[in-house]
């Protein structure tokens, strides 16, 4: 019985207890090729677990937690990413990647491990160019959200400054030249407002719950990115979310009732939006990338105080008190949550076949791939873009009221302002793209699906 | 802050449903400030609605509830009885309790079961682990230590709680479960990883196809309102933890949710919505249900839980069934007859 109050020690934390430990063992196995009885197992305590050569310097945490010396760490961590990226086909020969950089350490790893992918592509093409029908190298560029304008915490000196450090790094990662996008979280704003910083500040001071203005962020910055991605070209969005983190949103979006929509979230690869989402640091832990940063001297900036209030601050206190007490707590957590059904846009849409492509599907092991046989949702909420698993909406119509409608039970909760007039003020603050997502609901979903006996007319092509 | 959606606007000295009386409390689960007859109303028809909504009981059925002593189930007892009355479901309600023979506590607890007994007018009935299994909590703790105590409880209390349900040929059990419990017993899945577990736990009504089905009249209703609810209408009810039970790692996801309820009270309510909408493929593999060749009680393997660990403790060999080694262990004919949990069919 689940819920009798009989704690762990009951059938299902001892079944669960078995399965861990199988897997540790399985994961120790393939780490440590032909592992040495437990007599050599003293011995060698502080030689690397991998390369059995050099001296272990670095202990990780974690499922299969070991000891590696420093190459074998750093290949081991990028091991991952690439199992990741290839076995997702996140990245094709024939993509523009844009890498949202936040100034921290996960997505100053994303950033590190994108472009010695790039690198290492590059000189496999300059060593082909000769012969023809080499594959082209994809291309890097690296996108940073300004949010002072919403952040007006920090002096204009310092934030000035951490700028010229972001650019700085960029102009020193490897070649290719990588583009830099320092854009204002208000270019989500149309062009031709010149408004949009007040009308952005406006519309996050209508929200009263902390917990809702954090997550309104959230969403908007994605909001901000994908729309750089698609105005310079960029076919694939890479963000450094890490175990830890997706750990986190599991249980924060738990707590918000999320349920029905959080397997879309947490998956390697994410097409609902125009410009696909991929996660290649899904399976890192956090411990992970710091050391790598330290080891490498990877540079971070703090830019802004990305420390969070309300839920999402009690989550992320409470997953790390869990993961101190058990190291691989991060991992059994995405782990469940990734037993659950994701959704149809879950994989990287495949894409016409040139010769190109062809190349690369061979040499991409995609045995990951499976098809995902569920039908799309009913439709997505207008602001967080969570499929929803109930209820159409009559959404031809722009008023506030139709909005709230279509809003999934979530934000409706936490971020619309309960009253009439403020809820007005806020739906006339919204940005552009945010009503014409609810007015278009799932149209684009159904549409893909029965594209094939559609018969268009000329001018709707 | 947070947790302005409840009525705090009304900054009025009255209640803020009946406008007449003066407010009493503030309501956890919406932060209303009510007086105490309308909270009595709420609370009362919040449980109506959800025993209607969810069909949990049909008239002429004959009901046990689960009446530990404890608050939870306290409150159930005497709820389940005024509703009954009020709303005529036509029910035959029975007080079941089970005594692990734990000195110190369950004794005094069963007295207070015993005085709900004539208080509600209620019959009792009380199995316990003595008569069932031959032993009392108290000899196995003296066996086996502190550690793992909860297993063997908690595995004979599912079945002594089916046996004495049988006993008393009921058509289903109601238990006190409240809304915290779930939401705990949701986040806990998570961290384990169970996941067939994830895809049960929210489920009110358990066991369809079991000997007996179980259903949680509470599972909506907050823990804090249970004690407000014995606290303003006097209950009977006893407050202490078992003595044998010092969970830790419950404790962590309790304490996380209290914590979260202090800033949103709606949360708890949101992780059982989330529990209930996660999409978890019909297909994870449920074990296949036979019964216990030597009790006849529901079981996946050869042997039930129950009977493994009895086995364990009459051989003297206590980490039986408990621990990493899958599987059952293969019982021996010739091994010391042990008496076999309770004689009843299922």
């Amino acid at each position: 019985m689940a819920c009798n109050g009989t704690g762990c020690q009951s059938g299902g934390c001892y079944k669960d207890n078995a399965g861990d430990e199988e897997e540790k063992l399985s994961t120790e196995k393939k780490l440590n090729g032909d592992n040495c009885g437990d007599g050599n197992h003293t011995r060698h305590q502080t030689l690397c677990f991998k390369c059995k050569a050099s001296e272990a310097t670095i202990f990780t945490g974690g499922e299969g937690g070991s000891r590696f010396c420093a190459d074998c760490f750093r290949s081991n961590l990028y091991g991952k990413f690439k199992l990741a990226v290839t076995s997702h086909a996140m990245i094709s020969p024939t993509d523009k990647v844009l890498v949202a950089f936040s100034g921290g350490t996960s997505s100053r790893v994303a950033l590190q491990f994108v472009s010695e992918m790039q690198l290492k592509s590059q000189k496999n093409f300059d060593a082909t160019a000769i012969r023809d029908r080499s594959l082209p190298v994809f291309g890097v560029g690296v996108a940073f959200i300004d949010e002072s304008e919403i952040h007006p915490i920090i002096t204009s000196t310092d934030f000035n400054q951490s700028i010229e450090n972001i650019k700085e790094m960029v102009s020193n990662l490897s070649p290719p030249k990588k583009n830099l996008h320092l854009v204002p979280i208000s270019n989500i704003y149309s062009t031709k407002t010149s408004d949009g910083k007040d009308k952005l500040k406006n519309l996050i001071n209508t929200v009263n719950d902390a917990t809702g203005k954090e997550d309104l962020v959230t969403h908007l910055r994605m909001l901000s990115l994908q729309k750089i991605a698609i105005e310079n070209g960029y076919t694939k969005l890479v963000l450094g979310s890490c175990t830890s983190r997706i750990a986190c949103h599991v249980l924060s979006a738990t707590v918000k009732g999320q349920g029905y929509s959080l397997a879309a979230d947490i998956q390697y690869a994410d097409a609902r939006w125009e410009v696909p989402v991929v996660l290649p640091l899904r399976d890192c832990l956090i411990q992970e990338l710091n050391i790598l940063c330290t080891l490498d001297r990877l540079e971070t900036v703090e830019v802004f105080n990305n420390s969070c209030s309300g839920i999402n601050g009690l989550v992320s206190s409470f997953v790390k008190l869990l993961q101190e007490e058990n190291a691989s707590r991060e991992c059994t957590i995405v782990r469940t949550a990734g037993k659950l059904t994701p959704f149809p846009f879950n994989k990287i849409p495949e894409t016409n076949t040139n010769d190109a492509d062809m190349a690369s599907q061979r040499r991409h092991k995609k045995f990951n791939l499976k098809p995902i046989e569920s039908l799309p949702p009913e439709s997505f909420c207008p602001i967080c873009n969570s499929p929803m698993n109930a209820g159409s909406f009559d959404n031809s119509q722009t008023t506030p009221e139709h909005f709230t409608a279509a809003c999934c039970s979530s934000c409706r909760y936490q971020i619309l302002p309960e009253d009439r007039s403020s809820m007005d003020d806020f739906y006339s603050f919204l940005p552009e793209s945010v009503i014409t997502r609810a007015k278009d609901g799932n149209q684009k979903w159904i549409r893909e699906r029965i594209q094939d006996c559609l018969i268009l007319d000329e001018d709707e092509v | 802050m947070e947790g302005t959606h409840g009525g705090e606007k009304t900054k009025s000295r009255l209640c803020s449903i009946c406008n007449q009386r003066r407010p009493a409390l503030r309501r956890p689960k919406t932060l209303e400030q009510i007086c105490r007859e309308c909270f009595y109303v709420v609370f009362e028809d919040e449980i109506h609605s959800v025993i209607v909504n969810n069909k949990l009981f049909k008239p002429g059925e004959r009901i046990a509830i689960g009446a530990s002593g404890g608050k939870d189930s306290t409150v159930l007892a005497y709820v389940m009885s005024e509703l009954n009355r009020r709303h005529k479901y036509g029910l035959d309600l029975f007080l079941l309790s089970v005594d692990e023979g734990i000195t110190g506590y369950r004794d005094d607890s069963l007295e207070t079961v015993k005085r709900n007994e004539i208080q509600y007018g209620l019959p009792l009935k009380v199995v316990s682990y003595k008569d069932l299994y031959g032993w009392t909590m108290d000899e196995i703790v003296k066996m086996i230590g502190l550690k793992n105590n909860c297993t063997f409880c908690g595995v004979f209390r599912r079945q002594a709680l089916d046996r004495g349900a049988a006993l008393l040929k009921v058509d289903k059990l109601a238990t006190g479960h409240n809304a915290d419990d779930i939401a705990e017993t949701v986040l806990l899945n998570i961290l384990r990883g169970d996941i067939a577990r994830l895809s049960r736990c929210t489920s009110i009504i358990t066991g369809e196809d079991g000997p007996i089905p179980r259903c949680k009249p509470f599972k909506y209703t907050y823990e804090k309102e249970i004690v407000t609810y014995a606290y303003f209408k006097k209950l009977d009810y006893f407050s202490t933890e078992c003595i044998y039970s010092p969970n830790a790692y419950r404790g962590f996801a309790r304490e996380f949710i209290k914590d979260l309820e202090r800033i949103r009270p709606r949360a708890i309510l949101d992780i059982i919505k989330s529990g209930e909408d996660f999409r978890i493929a019909p297909s994870t593999k449920m074990p296949e249900q036979g019964t216990c060749q030597r009790c006849g009680y529901i079981s996946s393997q050869k042997w039930c839980k129950a009977c493994v660990l009895l086995e364990g403790l009459n051989r003297g060999l206590p980490k039986l069934g408990i621990g990493r080694t899958r599987g059952v262990v293969n019982p021996k004919d010739d091994q010391v007859k042990s008496k076999p949990c309770g004689s009843l069919d299922f």
